[in-house]
C-alpha cells in the first residue's frame, strides 16, 4: 500500500496508514526525498500513529529518510510513535538517535515552526502555545 | 449372592471403622486435659510459635484440639477449615511461619498417636485397627490445616502485591504538559517495567512535554534498573517528551559511575524543586511573586 504524501504550506506530511512492507518503505523514502526537492519544502512530518510494530528495517529507513532530507536542506520530525513501540525500539537498540520526534501531528508542526521560523530565541514556547490555540 | 455379601461385608467394614472412630473420639474426649497439656508442652519444647505467649498457645491448642476431635467425629472438615482460616488470619500478621503451623499439627498427630499406643499396647490387633481408622483422618486434618494456612498466606501476599502495584507509580500532572513521577522504594525489574508503561501512557494521555522523575526515595539501584531508566528516558524522547531526573543520591551516583551506565543522555538536576524549575523554564513559564513587597513574608 502506498503512502500518500501531502503538501501543507511549506511542509510535507506523510501519514502511514497501515503496516508497510520493505518495498513500500523504499517507495516512501524515494517519494519523499524527491518531493522535498520538487516542492521546495522546508520540513517533513512522518506520522506513524497507526503503526503498532516497527521492525528494524522500518526504523532504519525512517532514520535514512531523516538524514537524506537534512542533506536536501529540510527538517524531518517523526510523530505519533506509540508508547509500546517506543519502548521496544529502545530496548532492541533500534537507532532513532538524532531523529527529531514529537507526540502528534500538532506538536510536529509546532516543532517545525520553531525550527524554521523561530531560528532560536525565547519566543519558542510561546510560539508553540499560540499555534495550539489557533 | 456374592454381590450382596460383598456389600454386607463392605457395610460392616465401614461400620467397624465408624465404631473405631467413635471409640477413638471417646478416648480423646476423656483425656482432653492431659493431651492438650502434653501438646502445648511439646510445642513450647520444640520452640514453635515463639511469638505467642504460654497461655495463648494453650488457648489456641484447646481450640484446635476441640476442632480436631470434632472433625474426627463428624468426618466433615468445613468447620475445621473455617477455623484454620480464621486462625491463620490472626497469626499471619504476627509473623508465624508455615513450618511452625505444619510443625504443631504434626505434633498433635504425634501426641494423639502416642496416647493410642499407650492405651492399646496390650491388644496389638485392636491398636492396628484403631490406627487404620485414625491415620487417614488425621492426615486429612493435618493437610486441611496446613493448606488453609498456606492459602491464607498467599491471599495476603496477593493482596499486598496488588496494593503495592497500585500505589507504587503515580504519574502526576503539576502543570499543563508537565508530569512528575515520584519513585519511592526499591525498584525491581517488574516494577521498572510497569513504571515505564505508566509513564509512557501518561505522556500520551496528558500530552506531556516535560517529565520530572524524582528518585529521592530510591535507596539503591543496580545496573539492570539503571539501564532500564536510560531506556525509558530514550523512549520518552521518541514520544516527544524531555525527561529530567532529580534526587540522585550520592550512593546511586557513585554506583552508576562505577558501573559505567551511560548517563550522558540524561538530564539530571539535584532536587525536585530544581527539576520543576528547570521544566518550567523549558515550557516557557516564569514564576514571579505577585507582589515584590510581600516577598519577605
Amino acid at each position: 500500500m502506498q503512502v500518500p504524501i501531502l503538501k501543507q504550506g511549506q511542509y510535507l506530511i506523510a501519514t502511514i496508514q497501515s503496516a508497510l512492507g520493505d518495498a513500500d518503505l523504499v517507495l516512501l523514502r524515494d517519494g519523499i526525498v524527491q518531493q522535498v526537492g520538487k516542492l521546495r519544502s522546508r520540513g517533513v512530518i512522518i506520522d506513524v500513529t497507526a503503526l503498532d510494530v516497527m521492525d528494524s528495517f522500518a526504523t532504519r529507513t525512517l532514520r535514512d529518510i531523516a538524514q537524506m532530507i537534512r542533506l536536501r536542506g529540510a527538517e524531518t520530525v517523526i510523530v505519533g510513535i506509540q508508547p509500546e513501540v517506543a519502548f521496544s525500539l529502545v530496548r532492541l537498540g533500534s537507532n532513532l538517535a538524532g531523529v527529531a520526534t514529537a507526540l502528534d501531528l500538532e506538536e510536529g508542526l509546532a516543532f517545525l515552526d520553531r525550527q524554521i521560523k523561530g531560528g532560536g530565541g525565547n519566543a519558542q514556547s510561546h510560539g508553540s502555545r499560540s499555534t495550539q490555540k489557533n | 449372592m456374592t454381590a450382596v455379601s460383598a456389600q454386607v461385608r463392605n457395610t460392616s467394614a465401614s461400620n467397624m471403622i465408624a465404631d473405631l472412630l467413635r471409640e477413638l473420639v471417646a478416648h480423646l474426649r476423656q483425656n482432653r486435659t492431659q493431651l492438650r497439656e502434653e501438646w502445648a508442652r511439646r510445642i513450647t519444647e520444640a520452640k514453635l510459635l515463639t511469638v505467642m505467649g504460654q497461655e495463648e498457645i494453650f488457648a489456641e491448642a484447646t481450640a484446635v484440639y476441640d476442632n480436631y476431635v470434632e472433625a474426627l467425629e463428624s468426618g466433615t472438615f468445613e468447620a475445621l477449615q473455617a477455623y484454620a482460616r480464621n486462625l491463620s488470619e490472626r497469626i499471619i500478621p504476627r509473623g508465624v511461619e508455615t513450618d511452625e503451623v505444619i510443625g504443631i499439627v504434626l505434633l498433635l498427630r504425634d501426641v494423639l498417636a502416642r496416647s493410642l499406643f499407650a492405651k492399646y499396647q496390650t491388644d496389638f490387633g485392636l491398636l492396628n485397627r484403631i490406627l487404620d481408622a485414625y491415620e487417614p483422618a488425621a492426615n486429612r486434618i493435618a493437610n486441611t490445616v496446613a493448606v488453609g494456612f498456606v492459602q491464607e498466606r498467599e491471599r495476603v501476599i496477593r493482596e499486598q502485591q496488588e496494593a503495592i502495584r497500585v500505589l507504587s507509580t503515580p504519574v502526576l500532572q503539576v502543570r499543563e504538559r508537565l508530569l512528575i513521577l515520584p519513585i519511592i522504594g526499591v525498584i525491581d525489574p517488574q516494577r521498572a517495567r510497569q513504571l515505564t508503561e505508566q509513564l509512557l501512557q501518561g505522556i500520551r494521555t496528558n500530552r506531556a512535554k516535560v517529565v520530572v522523575i524524582d528518585i529521592t526515595g530510591v535507596p539503591v539501584m543496580d545496573a539492570t534498573v539503571a539501564n532500564h531508566l536510560v531506556q525509558t528516558v530514550e523512549a520518552a524522547r521518541l514520544l516527544g517528551a524531555t525527561v529530567i531526573i532529580t534526587g540522585l543520591s550520592p550512593e546511586i551516583a557513585q554506583t552508576l559511575v562505577t558501573i559505567g551506565v551511560d548517563l550522558g543522555k540524561m538530564n539530571t538536576v539535584g532536587d525536585l524543586q530544581g527539576g520543576i524549575e528547570e521544566a518550567e523554564r523549558a515550557l516557557g513559564y516564569r514564576v514571579v511573586p505577585l507582589n515584590d513587597n510581600s516577598s519577605g513574608s
